[in-house]
């Protein structure tokens, strides 16, 4: 049986009590939601925090309001469970409920939060893995070692963002509450991420993620393609999140957001600005995925091969953009 | 090893345990409470042998600790038996075939009661949807989607059967 | 149904509530008082010899009570006679990444873990030979002093006729190579073992074995201990598919933990090291040459397989063996060469893995002649059905068919798919595949050569008229425990509910073999029917005075024994049974099976023979992404010729899991190495691809009843068989949706893009190996066949 290292545990009922069991434990405190990400590290020896402090208890960060018109607040310890049965948001948001629709399967579904969900690590093929595998293979900078087998002789960590909800809270332009000992801010979701392996989120360690906020849609629409092997269970190895704001057929602002390809979601201007004043018409659509293939390196640290997934980076673009543009995907759609 | 007192409410019963906060629900269940119907193939979230509900979720005992489950309700497997009598999806599991050497089947049995009892009547897909994080090696999954296909059939007979009398 | 009262119907299993409920108890359920928890230290070096350990911190670690090294289990050991290389605690060397070194007994599991990074090891590096290429090329470098060359473990020349001439008759010869890929059983359940040692001086070992009585001789050996203090108890087992069927290192290790502690001990290897014991699919290379007539009709045949079998023995020289004996076994094949190797190399040994060694040249061989029939215009189906092997009859290289069911497969399965409507007629994207095969129920011989039966069985009853069957088979989610209570119900007019079975535990019960090859149903299930009959003929015996009734004249069934001619003259079961203990004294029989003499004498002859063997067809059809490569397989079509299906339920399930299983190793379950370090690149769960419930098609299963003259009730084996077709099936099904070839399994995405990318650069589109290691075959062993195909020179 793979078990926990030991560790104490705190469930503190406000923010203050929060941020006080953080502060008074620095960099030996860990925040805790669903688990479902930290656990299986802490189990691997990944992580090892003395002290895990949860934030299921803390009202603030259970809050679900608002609607798709006038936007929606969405608490980080919401399970995504608990997101995915509010039928209105589903419908407003429709990226949001896919990619939380096809995170890992039902019962982490159930565990596993928006917070968590947005700050899972980075993965990567030499990383995830037992104390014992590490040692085996020769520990890398990501933990206990100085070197890294994916790109050797470099000092940067490539492992890789594997959220299926970080590119299309950027898509949708959701902007992120968080509170720290230095009082709180609020930032844009694309903000949060940081092109680093080890420390891929612009946030303190005590700083904590209350609240998600999505404005609201109107005339945009969103969808959200992901790469896995398995039709369940497994991380997304590319994620293709688009939002575009319509107008009689036109699109007038674009975002185009690539998970799983980088160590942060990668938003990729150069194709947005191609699409912005134009139809969505096959070669505009063509256009668009090209340079999106073209912008993206993956490497060869996650599941299958990585010009595979650049190629695929190029096939999810069009399939999303023809979604958006009307066209049925059904028979596509399962191959993913 | 510095132990904590937890109260943890499974199948109905009350315990209260001195346990390392660490121990896993998982652990818990199987070591302190004799409890081993709940199994486990990974213990890193990525088989569903060792799922639980948690007041009617599904959720993977080997990735919560019971100090996070304070006030709130466990049915393992040793808990779907009614009054003495197997749940209609036990009876539907044992008659279809569905539990081959029986490893993934309590998971998937509470994965299944969770769908029913949010789901009366799901079609294959959205069943398959939902014990889609439940690795079986054995079956091939097919006969287990009849099995819940069955005992669902069964639960709306009954279920439309007492609302008949109730008039 | 033909007269039976149990047999042919879809009973519920015997053990099929407990599982759903949550009783069943399998090994890591045990739980003793005083209980200590084992863990064992494994090799991070893929090869590295073993300079120097020093134990004393972990020793002194509180809570820790033993620590064991190599040093204290000397003996080697390993499933073959021939191939006894397995320490249970490397001594010298350490041959792959997760090579057990040491072991702690501790308090708990986070002492023993923690006693574990205690542990000093001095490790000097060996070069780490992890291709069958770099073995066969670094002669210098030897993982095992033993075999038929450095690193070759086997070396396999035989020779059935003259193929030259064979090959000369042929109007047309090809060739063709292919690779299969390595992969894994991954049973839910991780392998796990309690052992005690009693104040009486005896052991007992609980385990989650396929094979209780070579864990029992295994334990003898190493222990040094007289068998008879010996007792191993096969728990329900939570998945094997062959993944079980060693005895290995942690059982023997938990056994030594506990002759010392006093205390029970017990061990559950994680999910990771449940990758490194493996003993899963040989990565298997093979060539294969085939000479046909215009028409299609083969006149002969050539096959070269190169096995990477990892760091050990294991069962390697017999899946050497299968990977070359059962090609003659489907199509009538006048002229057959086999030379096979398989290749030491530093990575977890390889075994047997459903299927056990026949899959890979399955595989090669429906693809193969797929391709002749397109190559001379034939329909892939009749070219197959015109030469199917008669039975009853002898294979060129002398296996004995006693019943071949496979042309009534092959009509189902064409018929229900609509396949001649479909194959070369959909639409670019979607396409049909078909594929045969056979597979054994169960080994001729048994792993150490002896005159006695392979499966005894036990009857007793008692005065209510329950009866208990004690078998040593061990029910691995097969239904091998409810098959012997049908069997015996069936026989003794009672239901299966009135039966107790007891099986796999070395103490109560008579030897069987083990539950692999297939063996269960037929062996054990013949033992049960002779154990019955006898208990039968003492029951008509004492009924027959009492009711004045002819013996022959009686039936029973429905709980009674009664005249046939006058049923209500009878007797309820538990009064014969009172009456015939009155008259014999104790009721009991005994009953016990061994399959018939192989006809075959050559060396090499003794893998391959079986009392009978399963048929199997299947159509397979998919839709492929040409933009992403994924395949769906949207439905599988498979009849199996099961002699007689003792329970049709419990066969569906069997074809539905091997379907599952094929489809996994077609698409993507794949055992990968970090190509210099030999790490295992995905030993989880996660990373290892095993298909959820969303990837599984509709199948539709026939089942086709040849009555086999060898089975209980005819019955035949269908736990393994129906995986062989699934590979080939997709294969030619992709083949046939997009016209590449993949020949080469598991059929990725990328490769399937790999061979659409090079058609369309003008290429063929094939991806898969081109060539094969070099390497001097020694002089076959050349192989007169049977009369019958000496006379003709080719009987079509
Ligand atoms: C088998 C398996 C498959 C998975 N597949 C996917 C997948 O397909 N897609 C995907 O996106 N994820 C996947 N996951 C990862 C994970 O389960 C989900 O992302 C989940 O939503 C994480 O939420 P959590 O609450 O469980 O996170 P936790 O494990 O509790 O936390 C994750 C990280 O976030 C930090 N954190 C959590 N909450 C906060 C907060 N409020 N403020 C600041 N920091 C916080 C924690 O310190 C930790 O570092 C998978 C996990 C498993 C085990
Ligand atoms: S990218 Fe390199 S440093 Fe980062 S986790 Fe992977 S191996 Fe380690
Ligand atoms: S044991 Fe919990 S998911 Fe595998
Ligand atoms: S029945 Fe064996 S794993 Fe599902």
């Amino acid at each position: 049986m793979l078990r926990l290292p030991p560790f104490r545990y705190y469930a503190p009922r406000s923010l203050e009590e929060a941020l006080r069991i953080l502060s008074d434990h620095g960099s030996q405190a860990r925040i805790v939601a669903g688990g479902t990400d930290l656990y299986p590290k802490m189990k691997r020896r990944q992580i090892e925090p003395a002290v895990l402090v949860s934030v299921r208890r803390i009202p603030e960060l259970a809050h679900l309001a608002g609607t798709g018109r006038e936007g929606v607040t969405l608490g980080a310890s919401l399970t995504l469970a608990r997101v995915l049965a509010q039928d209105e948001l589903v419908l407003a948001y429709p990226a949001l409920a896919r990619a939380f629709a096809m995170v890992a399967h039902p019962p982490v579904r159930s565990m596993g939060t928006v917070g968590g969900n947005l700050c899972v690590d980075t993965r990567c093929t030499y990383y995830d893995q037992t104390f014992f595998w590490r040692e085996a293979l020769g520990f890398c900078l990501k933990k206990d070692g100085t070197t890294c087998p994916v790109a050797p002789g470099g000092t940067r960590c490539w492992a890789v963002s594997s959220s299926d909800g970080a590119p299309v809270m950027i898509a949708l332009g959701a902007r992120l509450r968080l509170v720290g000992p230095r009082g709180e801010r609020t930032i844009a979701a694309e903000e949060f991420y940081r092109d680093d392996g080890i420390r891929y989120l612009d946030k303190e360690p005590e700083e904590i993620l209350v609240e998600v906020l999505l404005p609201p849609q109107e005339d945009w629409k969103s969808t959200y393609w992901k790469l896995r092997r398995r039709g369940s269970v497994d991380f997304p190895v590319l994620g293709v999140a688009v939002a575009l704001r319509m107008e009689s057929g036109w699109c007038r602002e674009a975002r185009i957001v690539l998970g799983a390809v980088g160590s942060c979601p990668k938003r990729i201007r150069e194709a947005e600005t191609l699409l912005e004043g134009n139809r969505l018409e096959p070669d505009v659509i063509a256009a668009v995925a090209h340079v999106v293939a073209r912008s993206v390196r993956p490497l060869k640290n996650t599941d299958f091969l990585h010009l595979y997934r650049k190629k695929m980076a190029s096939v999810f673009t069009q399939r999303a953009l023809r979604e958006l543009a009307g066209a049925s995907l059904m028979d596509e759609a399962s191959a993913c | 090893m510095e132990k904590q007192l937890i109260t943890l409410k499974v199948n109905g019963e009350l315990h209260t345990l001195a346990v390392p906060v660490f121990k896993t629900l998982l652990e818990v269940l199987r070591e302190d409470l004799s409890l081993t119907g709940t199994k486990h193939g990974c213990e890193l979230g990525e088989c569903g042998a060792c799922t639980v509900l948690v007041d009617g979720e599904p959720v993977l005992s080997c990735l919560v600790l019971p100090i996070e489950l304070q006030g709130r309700e466990v049915l393992t497997i040793e808990g779907l038996m009614e009054g003495g009598r197997p749940h209609p999806l036990q009876r539907a599991f044992a008659e279809t075939g569905a539990a081959q050497c029986g490893y993934c089947t309590p998971g998937v049995l509470l994965s299944a009661k969770a769908l029913l009892d949010r789901k009366p009547a799901p079609t294959r897909r959205e069943i398959a949807e939902a014990l889609s994080g439940n690795l079986c090696r054995c079956t091939g999954y097919l006969q287990i989607l009849e099995a819940v296909e069955r005992a669902a059939a069964q639960m709306r007979d009954v279920r439309s059967a007492a609302t008949t009398d109730g008039r | 149904m033909s007269g039976f009262n149990v047999i042919g119907k879809p009973w519920p299993k015997v053990d099929a509530l407990p599982k759903c409920t949550g009783e069943t108890r399998y090994a890591d359920d045990l739980h003793f008082p005083r209980m200590l928890y084992a863990k064992i230290l494994r090799s991070p070096h893929a090869h590295a010899r073993i300079r120097r350990i020093d134990v004393s911190r972990a020793q002194a670690v509180p809570g820790v009570h033993v620590v064991l090294t190599g040093r204290d289990l000397p003996t080697r050991f390993g499933i073959l006679p021939v191939s006894q290389d397995e320490e249970a605690l490397c001594v010298e060397k350490v041959r792959f990444v997760g090579d057990p070194v040491a072991a702690v007994a501790a308090v708990d599991e986070w002492t023993a873990e923690e006693a574990l990074r205690l542990i000093e090891v001095e490790y000097e590096p060996l070069p780490a030979l992890l291709t069958m290429e770099q073995a066969l090329a670094e002669s210098s470098v030897r993982i095992h002093e033993y075999g038929d060359g450095p690193n070759i473990h086997k070396l396999v020349s035989l020779e059935f006729g003259e193929v030259a001439e064979g090959f000369a008759q042929a109007d047309y010869v090809r060739e063709d190579i292919f690779f299969y890929a390595g992969s894994t059983h991954l049973p839910l359940e991780q392998h796990a073992a309690v052992a005690h040692y009693g104040p009486d001086g005896r052991l007992t070992l609980w385990s989650s074995t396929q094979t209780p009585h070579y864990v029992h001789r295994a334990l003898a050996k190493v222990l040094g201990l007289p068998p008879h203090r010996i007792r191993v108890i096969a728990m329900p087992v939570g998945g094997g598919f062959g993944g079980k069927s060693d005895p290995f290192s942690h059982e023997i290790v938990v056994a030594k933990l506990a002759l010392l502690t006093g205390r029970p001990v017990k061990i559950t290897l994680t999910r990771e090291e449940v990758f490194y014991v493996h003993r899963g699919r040989h990565p298997v290379l093979l060539w294969i040459k085939t000479g046909v007539r215009r028409d299609g009709t083969i006149t002969a045949m050539h096959v070269r397989s190169f096995l990477d079998g990892g760091a050990y023995g294991s069962y390697g020289v017999a899946t050497t063996y299968y990977t070359g004996a059962l090609q003659t076994v489907t199509y009538k094949i006048p002229r057959y060469k086999f030379e096979g190797v398989r290749v030491f190399t530093n990575k977890p040994p390889c075994g047997p893995k459903r299927g056990h060694g026949t899959p890979q040249p399955r595989f090669a061989l429906e693809v193969h002649l797929d391709k002749i029939a397109e190559d001379l215009g034939l329909d892939p189906i009749q070219m197959r059905r015109r030469q199917i092997v008669e039975a009853p009859s002898l294979t060129v290289n002398w296996l004995r068919i006693s019943s071949c069911g496979l042309r009534a497969c092959i009509d189902r399965v064409v018929e229900a798919s609509g396949f001649r409507e479909k194959f070369r007629r959909l639409p670019f994207g979607r396409g049909v595949g078909f594929a045969c095969s056979a597979y054994l129920s169960g080994a001729g011989l048994p792993i150490y050569w002896n005159d006695m039966p392979h499966s005894g069985v036990q009857i007793k009853i008692d005065r209510e008229g329950g009866v208990t069957v004690f078998c040593g088979s061990a029910d691995i989610g097969q239904g091998s425990d409810s098959i012997l209570a049908y069997i015996v119900a069936e026989i003794l007019g009672i239901l299966p509910e009135d039966v107790r079975v007891v099986t796999a535990d070395t103490d109560l019960t008579p030897v069987d073999l083990g539950s692999y090859s297939s063996r269960v149903t037929v062996m054990a299930g013949n033992a049960a029917v002779e154990a019955a009959e006898r208990l039968r003929r003492l029951l008509f015996r004492a009924a027959a005075e009492r009711l004045d009734v002819p013996e022959d004249q009686l039936l029973a069934r429905e709980r009674r024994i009664f005249d046939q001619a006058d049923p209500e003259r009878g007797l309820d079961f538990a009064e014969a049974v009172q009456l015939a203990e009155a008259r014999f004294g104790t009721l009991g029989a005994v009953g016990s099976y061994k399959p018939p003499k192989a006809p075959g004498r050559y060396k090499g002859a003794g893998v391959g023979p079986s009392p009978s063997y399963s048929y199997s067809a299947c159509v397979a059809q998919v839709r492929v992404d040409p933009e992403t490569g994924f395949v769906q397989v949207e439905k599988i079509w498979i009849a199996h010729d099961v002699g007689r299906a003792i329970n049709p339920r419990l066969v569906e399930g069997q074809i539905h899991g091997s379907v599952y299983m094929g489809l996994g190793e077609a698409l993507m379950e794949e055992h990968t190495f970090h190509s210099r370090l030999g790490v295992h690149t995905a030993p989880s769960m996660l990373d290892y691809k095993s298909p959820t419930p969303l990837e599984m098609p509709e199948v539709e299963c026939f089942l086709i009843e040849t009555e086999d003259p060898n089975g209980p009730f005819g019955a035949k084996e269908a736990g393994q068989g129906p995986l062989l077709p699934i590979p080939p099936a997709i294969a030619n099904a992709v083949y046939d949706a997009i016209g590449v070839r993949i020949d080469e399994i598991p059929i990725t995405p990328e490769k399937v893009l790999k061979g659409l990318e090079d058609k369309a650069r003008g290429g063929s589109g094939r991806v898969g190996p081109t060539s094969i290691p070099s390497l001097t075959w020694p002089e076959p062993i050349r192989v007169e066949p049977p009369p019958e195909w000496r006379s003709s020179g080719d009987l079509t």
